[in-house]
């Protein structure tokens, strides 16, 4: 178990199928986490692992990746993997705390869901 | 038609205009890989839908506006990937309806709007960038990955006017990680998440002359990288802070915004300073701008008092539908259901909801009643604010049995208002 603070973005992959939200494409391309070498050490991770992200708001399971990303920070592409776990609170703006949400990262051996399942789960 | 057609993209706030697409084969030229994908076949929604059996676009509009007009308070939410005429019948739907008006700015740049209310906008368009900037400042932004052509046409490679190429251009990344764009920059700035507020302030004090009160290190970054940065900022000739989600999406939000107006105030002490949100889809810039011709606010607009009032704390979308305030929902050229956090898509799978959309996505899975539209900039032509608020004519290049949004939103104005008497 590992504390880290989670961001969610954009990825070139994530706006290349944004409008075919129901392929196997746009699941690919959202349905993951990158995490720092050391973090993926500190796990105990193999390619392919999956890894269920736990916040005060939700849980997700999403594969797990290398990525360019500083320790104890996760990133998660937008769309709906990464709004099952962050912030909902606007503070009067609107706007939800889409990046710079705490939690807890964890090895699991629970899949994956699809995007349908996944809004089912909801 | 002819076979090669000049077309604008419809995909990013970027609206690049010298896009060429092969009509018969249905393959664009010279986009980046999301105008290629807007530009390609996909699924489509294959017809007007009621409770997932298809029928006419005339029943799913009586529908529509069957569950509008008997709703108390109805969310109209989207908007942001249509043209501004389907965007002024929506304002004027949601003013009949007197239900709520909000657009997909409410999760992505509409704390900027709100820094934009406090302080105003030191802006300039993206041709001045082009042409004038010497240094480029991107704060929180990724423009490799959300508007890939942005750098090369106005950004980064671009060759202006004055600023002749890349060379003569010195391109900053502020960010929580090395991102793309941060690859390509001159310098990388890294800061801690949530710290852009600290940072900018203190851009600000060394600026102002303050430095003295500058602690060693700010958010990650070292009071030195601070003091060149600002050096940096004060030598441009004519720098550009253009900023993206990293900046209203974490911790400070608007006020993020605000701050980096002030820096960008300081700096026109000196120099000539502009600042600028990477909008991200192709017309989210007329999603506000329309409304706010034709009723005075940008999003977050309640007209259940008969007039318009703003509140972003009670009429966002996300805040609507947290709370339950909304008992429908028409969902127009956007997917809540996969871009609004889980507490808000909750209430959205409790209520009748309308989509109006080319494309199935998430939302579709729950829209009780679906009115697939023609794509704007291929099937349907109209008016979009590039992200520097130019509008630019989308085209129609290809005939269509869908309707385009703006005969939907017609359509459905005439039926509400027929029922509403």
């Amino acid at each position: 178990m590992l504390e880290v603070e989670i961001i969610s973005g954009r990825t070139l992959d994530q706006g290349a199928t944004v409008e075919e939200k129901l392929t196997e494409e746009y699941f690919n391309a959202v349905n993951y986490a990158e995490l720092n070498e050391e973090d993926w050490k500190a796990l105990g991770l193999q390619e392919g692992d999956r890894i269920k992200v736990k916040t005060e708001f939700g849980e997700v399971v999403v594969f797990a990746k290398k990525g360019d990303v500083p320790r104890g920070i996760i990133f998660i592409p937008m769309g709906p993997y990464a709004n099952m776990v962050i912030d909902p609170a606007t503070d009067g703006t609107g706007m939800p705390l889409f990046k710079g949400v705490k939690g807890i990262v964890e090895r699991t051996d629970e899949k994956v869901l699809s995007v349908k399942e996944l809004l089912e789960a909801i | 038609m002819e076979e090669t057609v000049n077309v604008i993209c419809t995909f990013c706030g970027s609206v690049c205009d010298d896009g060429l697409f092969d009509v018969e084969k249905f393959k664009s030229k010279r986009f980046c890989k999301l105008g290629s994908s807007k530009f390609s076949k996909k699924e489509r929604i294959k017809a007007p839908m009621i409770d997932g059996k298809e029928v006419s676009y005339e029943e799913a509009i009586e529908k529509a506006a069957e569950i509008l007009v008997n709703a108390k308070r109805p969310l109209l939410y989207g908007w942001a990937s249509t043209v501004n005429e389907a965007i002024r019948l929506g304002v004027i739907l949601t003013e009949k309806l007197r239900g709520v008006y909000d657009q997909c700015a409410s999760v992505c740049h509409a704390p900027g709007t709100l820094a934009v209310i406090e302080e105003g906008l030191p802006g300039g368009t993206l041709g001045a960038i082009k042409n004038r900037a010497d240094v480029v400042v991107f704060w929180g932004a990724n423009p490799m990955e959300a508007h890939p052509r942005h750098g090369m046409r106005y950004s980064i490679s671009a060759k202006g006017l004055l600023v002749k190429d890349r060379k003569q251009r010195k391109v900053v990344v502020v960010d929580v990680r090395p991102t793309k764009t941060a690859k390509l920059a001159d310098e990388f700035i890294q800061i801690k998440p949530g710290y852009d507020y600290p940072v900018i302030s203190a851009l600000r004090a060394i600026i102002s002359g303050n430095a003295d009160a500058v602690p060693d290190e700010v958010g990650g970054v070292s009071k030195e990288k601070l003091v060149e940065l600002a050096e940096t900022m004060k030598n441009a000739r004519y720098g550009a802070v253009l900023y993206g989600l990293g900046v209203t999406q974490s911790r400070g939000r608007d006020r993020n915004v605000e701050n980096a107006v002030k820096l960008i105030q300081l700096l026109n002490r000196h120099t000539r300073w502009v600042i600028w949100p990477m909008r991200g889809h192709y017309n989210v810039v007329g999603a506000g701008e329309v409304p706010a011709w034709e009723v005075g606010y940008q999003y977050a607009i309640d007209f259940s008092r008969g007039y318009p009032r703003f509140s972003p704390a009670e009429f966002s979308a996300v805040e609507v539908l947290k709370r339950g305030d909304c008992d429908a929902a028409l969902i127009i050229a956007s997917d809540p259901a996969a871009h609004f956090p889980r507490a808000a898509v909750k209430h959205l799978k409790k209520i009748p909801v309308i989509q109006i959309d080319p494309f199935p996505n998430m939302t579709t899975l729950l829209a009780n009643v679906v009115i697939p539209s023609a794509v704007a900039g291929i099937e349907a032509e109209g008016t979009a604010y590039r992200m520097d608020a130019i509008p630019l004519r989308v085209k129609k290049v290809i005939d269509t049995n869908y309707w385009s949004d703006e005969q939907i939103l017609e359509k459905l104005l005439e039926k509400v208002e027929k029922l509403m008497g």
